[in-house]
Order: structure tokens, then sequence, then C-alpha cells
């Protein structure tokens, strides 16, 4: 089958593509990427006036399966991150029972095979059962398709155990995801230590919580040569340890969430909930430090830390109240009509921050289009404007505190192995 | 009446909805000191007590205000409910709500638990104290009291002391006393003191002595003595020598500066027993107040013909 994706704005970081071109898709493979294509029997779809980037990767995602299907399952995860626009993602391994061992990668890779609608990366577990006491077979794991590790949920808090688990893990050119936070200062905290824990009287997460384990795994990724991931990273702080770690060398990278970027500590105002996260959402100095750490490079990916949870699990007392929002269905939206429309980010950066930024940490063959690769691709209209209605997500979480915002900008398709999934009724498709 | 449906906080309260439920509180106070200490105000209304917090004081304090109003008035208390069975709050809530009553009187250890039953329940819902968030008619009948001695808010230099962090008295009365016109000033360990605090109106003092100088208003907060075993402060001795008030530390205030304590007080921790039954505690009017107040934002949020 012959499929001609016709005059769409092509945006491919990895191969500093921007330009109106035609993308040729043959058999599921990517043939041609030219000015133009004419080939007789070809099914041809007019993207003009579309964006046409490499499949959108989300490398921080929460499918909750198995163990937490009320929360969401593969399927339904799959689901929400087509409609929002990810041709793949990396899953988290912090399911019942954790994936922490082969048989548990191979289940949730042929889960995702079989759903098919976008393509699982698995995150093996760090320690066995995700106790932070002994390593997991990484090994096992890495040979049934595991693309790194991490304990995220929790930090690995056990500094001998994060050195030798780099250690390990370096042996297969793997990174260490890590969820950086210093659990005697993390202790019942709920929000941002600072004027807006005092007003609700709520327990403060301070922003060094995060940054001496930033800094800790900054000083043993030096210390072992190994590679080390900080994910959903969200203080200035943490952003100027980094910054400084890579300029010296160490082999350290991080991603940063959306409702990072675009909230800060007000939206828990009036115990919303929908706004209660881990990290927690910080100031607007922290904001701007990561916008910056996003534009000079030293924060590599946007990840949205997708994490749904049923209703009960927030509709109740602040304190009570589970951590985390979903994600995928909003992100682009958000990124496009606050990050990039607001002149933050160019469009070829934030999509950079979404497509090759995520494979190279992941050390994945995806985020890109090549000549002869698996046709994954993503179709923005950049100028759909529309608004964020969480009874419509197809995630089974409604866990979100963009409900209402009206966003512009809105990924109409996506293809997997040249195979399509139209998202939104769109007449063009 | 009241601009707003609920007492949640201080927070958002308006001067001129203060001033009422002091005056209100005035002039129910003699109720209290008649021989039948009863008028039909609120007869016919229904208040439930919902504490899932131990108290005697409050409790008992909401209770007989209703009762002085002729309201009929429920305690509910978590240990003897089916809160034991683990249900929720919100469908405690929603079961109140069935059963037709006028009031919840809250008190809760998850701050904000107030403002979300209020999310919940179309009946007032009246905060009395949630987590380390706010107390408001704690603030309130301080605040009475201290109108009461002084004849005005405006202009008085109130000093709260101790542990302000996990201190809802402390937020309550920072709101309420600025509001009036009063200059607080807050003074404890600095591991009690909460991020930013200065930007709510108070003003941090470097040592208790420095708040207490020239103060109108002396107010010891209470201190959990478990704070001591995570580390907060190093020991109950300690604490009593550089944040407790003693009788030369009172010294340094006014001459006819009024000490308060929200209570129950730890003799001889926050403040001595010889300064605790002194001329100048008002610790035992406080209490008394306490019921006068509650029976003011009773009546002003439920007493109204429309309810």
């Amino acid at each position: 089958m012959k499929q001609i994706l016709k005059k769409a704005r092509v945006i491919d970081p990895s191969s500093n593509l921007d330009e109106i071109l035609d993308v040729l898709v043959v058999d599921g493979c990517i043939a041609a990427i030219e000015k133009s294509v004419d080939i007789s029997g070809a099914q041809i779809l007019d993207l003009s006036g579309m964006i046409l980037t490499p499949g959108l990767i989300d490398m921080h995602v929460h499918f909750r399966e198995p163990g937490y299907e009320y929360k969401e399952d593969m399927e339904t995860g799959s689901r929400s991150a087509a409609a929002g626009g990810f041709t793949a993602v990396a899953c988290m391994p912090n399911t019942m029972p954790p994936v922490d061992n082969a048989a548990m990668v191979e289940y949730i890779r042929s889960r995702a095979s079989k759903i098919g609608l976008v393509r699982v990366f698995p995150v093996g577990c760090v320690s066995k059962g995700r106790e932070g006491r002994e390593i997991a077979e990484m090994g096992d794991m890495v040979q049934a398709g595991a693309v790194a590790f991490s304990d995220d949920g929790n930090p690995v808090s056990d500094s001998s155990l994060m050195r030798k688990a780099l250690q390990y893990a370096s042996m297969f050119d793997k990174a260490i995801i890590d969820h950086c936070e210093d659990p005697g200062l993390f202790e019942g905290g709920q929000v941002n230590e600072g004027y807006i824990s005092t007003l609700l009287g709520l327990a403060g997460i301070p922003a060094s919580c995060e940054e001496i384990m930033v800094a800790r795994d900054i000083i043993l990724a030096r210390d072992t040569g190994a590679r080390v991931h900080l994910t959903h990273i969200s203080t200035k702080g943490s952003v100027e340890l980094i910054r400084r770690a890579k300029a010296e060398g160490v082999r350290v990278t991080c991603d940063v969430t959306p409702h990072h970027l675009i909230l800060t500590e007000e939206a828990v105002m009036g115990y919303n909930t929908c706004a209660k996260m881990n990290p927690p959402l910080r100031t607007r100095e922290d904001v701007r430090a990561l916008m910056e750490g996003l534009r000079d490079g030293t924060i590599d990916a946007i990840a949205t830390d997708h994490a749904p949870h049923s209703q009960d699990e927030k509709d109740v007392e602040f304190d009570k109240a589970a951590f985390g929002i979903v994600g995928l269905e909003t992100a682009l939206g958000l990124i496009l009509t606050h990050i990039v429309g607001q002149g933050e980010l160019t469009l070829y950066q934030a999509i950079s921050k979404m497509t090759a930024g995520p494979a190279k940490i992941l050390g994945v063959d995806a985020g890109r289009l090549a000549v002869g690769k698996p046709a994954d691709i993503t179709v923005i209209d950049p100028d759909m404007e529309w608004t964020v209605d969480k009874n419509k997500f197809l995630s089974k979480g409604r866990n979100t505190p963009f409900d209402g915002w009206k966003l512009k900008g809105r990924a109409v398709m996506t293809m997997v192995g040249g195979t399509r999934h139209s998202i939104i009724p769109c007449e063009k498709f | 009446m009241l601009s707003q449906k609920n007492l949640l906080g201080l927070e958002n309260m308006t001067q001129q909805d203060i001033e009422l439920i002091l005056d209100t509180a005035d002039s129910f106070k003699e109720i209290i000191d008649r021989d039948v200490k009863k008028v039909p105000t609120l007869r016919g209304k229904c208040v439930v007590n919902l504490f899932y917090e131990p108290s005697t004081r409050t409790r008992t304090s909401f209770e007989l205000a209703g009762k002085y109003l002729s309201a009929d008035t429920i305690n509910f208390s978590s240990s003897t409910s089916s809160v034991q069975k683990g249900e929720s709050l919100k469908d405690t809530a929603k079961t109140l709500e069935m059963m037709g009553i006028d009031a919840v009187v809250i008190r809760h250890s998850s701050s904000g638990a107030a403002e979300f039953l209020s999310e919940h329940v179309s009946a007032a819902v009246i905060n009395a104290g949630d987590g380390t968030h706010e107390h408001p008619t704690q603030a309130l009948l301080d605040m009475l009291t201290v109108r009461e001695k002084k004849g005005t808010l405006k202009g008085l230099k109130v000093a709260i002391l101790g542990d302000i962090l996990y201190s809802r008295v402390a937020r309550s009365n920072i709101f309420g006393f600025t509001k009036m016109g009063s200059s607080v000033y807050v003074a404890g360990p600095q591991t009690l003191m909460p991020p930013a605090i200065e930007k709510t109106g108070a003003k941090v003092a470097k040592s208790i002595d420095e708040a207490v100088e020239g103060a109108d208003v002396v107010m010891a907060l209470r201190i959990q003595l478990e704070r001591q075993k995570k580390g907060l402060f190093p020991s109950q001795r300690e604490y009593s020598r550089l944040f407790g008030i003693d009788k030369k530390r009172l010294s340094l205030a006014k001459p006819d500066a009024l000490l308060l304590h929200p209570g129950p007080v730890n003799r001889g921790v926050e403040i001595t027993s010889e300064i605790m039954d002194g001329t100048q505690s008002v610790i035992n009017e406080q209490v008394k107040n306490g019921v006068a107040v509650r029976m003011a934002v009773l009546y002003l949020l439920i007493g109204g013909a429309g309810r």
C-alpha cells in the first residue's frame, strides 16, 4: 500500500528539516521525503496547512496495568496517547506486581502490540519489587526489551544502591531514570513550600527536597561514568545543577512536564486536588528557569508523567488525595498554546523535545523521519481551536487541572508503522 | 446577615462581617448569665457537630451555643460513627444533607476539610478547626475578648508566640487582627515559623522579647509536645526558657497588656502558672466569649427567615 502525505510543513529536528514537503509511505515505511512525490496508485492525503512531525514520544507515562486497571489499562492508555498525538510512550514500572523481571517486560510488550495504537517502550524497575534494596535483573529485562530503569513513584533513596544500579545499567548503555526526592525532606509534604503552603496550612515540600537528590545523582553519574536521567524536574536549582554538570561532561539528561511549565503553586488554591502532584507545582521563578533550561538545551525532553487516578482518589480532603494528573491528551495543545504560542520556545524546539530528545535518552530508533524506517508520524493542525473537556478523555483518568481550557493546535492524525489513526473527526481524513 | 454562607476562615472575611459577628456576640453575651439560658431564636433549626478530632472546649462551646439559642444540636464524633467503618467525608456529607440539617460545625485533621465539606452540602458550614489551616471562631473570640478590654482593636500591638507553623489559631488571628487594624507580630522557634509568613501581613520579630516589647496583647500558642519528637525543638526545658512567657517577659509588654492562650495550656511550658492565674490573664474570659461568638455565628448564618 502506498500513501502520499502531501504539502505538509515537515518538521524533523533530528535531520534539521523544516519545510513544505511530500512524504511517501510504502508498506508501512517511509519511502521518500521530497519536494514533490507523484506515484500512480497511491492514496493521497492533502495536508496543506498541517504540520507533519516524527511520531511524538512521551517518555514518562503510567498505564497502571497490571494491578490498577481501575485507574487505567494498556488499552485506554494507548487510546489516550494516540488521541494526544503520541506514537510511542515509555511506561513506568510501578504496577502491581511491578515490572521488575523479563516476564513482566514481555507481558507489557505483548499487550501493547496486540492493541497496536502506539509503541510502548517498557521501563523496568531499578530494584527488585521496587523495594530499594537489591538491583533487579536488568540484563534479562534489556534482552526482553526494557529501554531504561526506574523506581519511579519512589526515588532510589539508598545512594549505594543507586551507584550500583548506575554501574550495572551502564553495561547495557541504559539510563537510570530517577524521581528526585529526599524522603526525609519530603515527609508528609503536600504542596510547594512557600506562601501558598503557609496560607493553606499544608505541609510544604521544599525545593531542596528535589535538589539534594539531583546533586547526588549528578555526583554518582560523574563517579561511575554512567548515564542518569532525572525526570520531571521542577526547580530553578535543579536546572542550574544540571546545566553545570552537563558543561562538565557528566552524562546527565532530564525532562520536564507541561504542567510544571504552565502552572504555578497558586493552582492549588481552594484545595484543588487536581493541582496536587509530586513534585509539586512551584513558583513563577522556577517556571522561568525551566523555560530557559529548555531553550539552552539543559532540559532534553518534555514528558507528561501521565498519572491517571480514579475520581474517588481525588475527590477527598487534600492531604488524602493521590498525587498526579493525566497529561497525554492535553500536552500538545498546552505546549502549542502556552509555550510556543507565548514565544517561550519555537515550534521546532518544542517538537525536538518531544521527538529526537526523548528518543536519544531512551536509545530507541524512533523520533525521526528517515527513508527506510517505519512510518511513525504525527499530523498537527496548528490552527484548530478546541476546549479541553475531561469527560471526553479516552483515558480513564479525569484528573486534570486544565478542564475547560481553550487551546489552539491539536494532533489530528497519527501513523504508526504506516497505519493511520484518526483522532478526532476531521473532514480531511 | 453575613456576606457569605459559610464560616470557613478569616482570610477572606470582610472587616464588616467580623464587626457584625463581634457586635452580635456582645449582645448575646448576657443570655449566658441569665437564670434561664434559653432564647427561641433558632427554634426548629438543627446543627450537627461533626468532630473528627478530639475536642472538649470547642465542641462543648458550639453545643451550648446552639442549645442556648434553642437549636437542636447533634454531636457526631468520629470514634462512635460510621467513619470508623471507613465512610468518606464526602459520603458523610451527603448523608447529613439528606437529613435536612441547617448547619454543620466541622473539626477535622485535614487542612481544607471545611471547604471540601461546603462543596458537598447546602447547609451552612462552620469551620471549628481544619488541620493547620484556620480556626476562625477561636480568633473571633480572641478579638471579642480584646475588644471588650481595650475598647478597640485598632492600633494595638498583638504578639503571637510559639508554634506558628502548625497553628490554625495563629493563622486565623493574624488575618483577623490585621483586618481590624492591629499590628500583629509573630515570634517562635525558626523551625516552627512558616515560610513567607510576612506576606500575610504579620511582622516577624527576631525574638520573643522583641515581639512582646510594648505589646497590648500577648498570645501564647499551645505547643504540641509531639513536635519535640520530630526534632522541631530540642526539649521542653529549652522551649520554655527561650520561648515561654513568664512574669519577667510579660513585663516587657505594656503594663495593662492582656495575656491570651487558646487552651488547653501546658502549664510551665508556654506560660508559667503564676501569670496564667494572674491579673493580666483573660484565659477564662476567652472561654465565656467563645460561647457568645459561636451563638453569634450560628444566628447570623442560619437565623435568617429566608433559610
